[in-house]
């Protein structure tokens, strides 16, 4: 399966792109955090307070994942 | 509801008065402006850069004011957010509730804040004398967050 991941912000310059192309099967959202983390250039998603989105959409990281879907991760929100 | 996401600054006066003029049975407009400072964290703030998740922020503020309306009795809502580069004494956000009664404005004003904080898909970057470096999520937020559950 093809996932879409976006990294924002901290994340973003951590990795150095803001968008990734991930093929394989995953059943939840912390399944691709986990395949990324292994490789140390993505060690910034090891960040315990790090969120994640589904769809747009804040979720936690036993969301379920699909063909097609869009998860971006991120560093703690400081809007406002 | 009205969720806006700009570049441009805006006026928070004229947002105060457009969030009656245009219903008599609006008693009570509670607002929130929120500004950037020329200090943070022991370090002097020369700007900063606002960064956002296109598409999810929007999403994001609107699932937060449908909340309020469903807890309190609003008569209008309007959430206003800037992106972008900003300069110190720039306005960067803009909430406000109108209701018939201010009790109502006043807790959906600060429940929006509240949740804003901690929900919508903002990041600052501050410029400072040693360089840019993104602002930290505070604890406190979540803690302010959590009185709405």
């Amino acid at each position: 399966m093809s996932i879409n991941v976006l990294f924002f912000a901290r994340y973003a310059e951590a990795v150095g792109f803001d968008s990734l192309e991930v093929e394989g099967e995953f059943a939840t959202v912390d399944a691709v955090r986990l395949a990324l983390a292994a490789d140390p250039e993505f060690a910034v998603l090891n960040e315990a307070s790090l969120m994640c989105a589904r769809n747009e959409e804040l979720c936690n990281l036993d969301e379920p994942v699909e063909v097609g879907d869009e998860i971006a991760f991120f560093p703690p929100v400081t809007g406002g | 509801m009205a969720i806006r996401v700009q570049v441009e600054a805006f006026d928070p006066g004229a947002e105060v008065n457009a969030m009656h003029a245009a219903n008599v049975g609006v008693g009570a407009v509670v607002s929130f402006v929120g500004y950037v400072r020329d200090f943070n964290d022991g370090r002097d703030v020369s700007g900063m850069f606002l960064e956002h998740y296109p598409g999810m922020t929007e999403k994001a503020l609107a699932k937060i004011a449908a909340e309020a309306e469903q807890r309190w009795p609003l008569l209008k809502l309007e959430v206003l957010h800037r992106i972008g580069a900003l300069e110190p004494g720039e306005p960067i956000v803009f909430v406000a509730a109108a209701s018939a009664h201010r009790q109502a404005a006043f807790d959906a004003c600060a429940f929006v804040m509240d949740y804003l904080k901690t929900r919508a898909p903002f990041w600052k970057k501050e410029n400072t004398p040693e360089g840019a470096r993104w602002v930290e999520g505070r604890a406190s937020d979540h803690s302010a967050a959590d009185r709405w559950k």
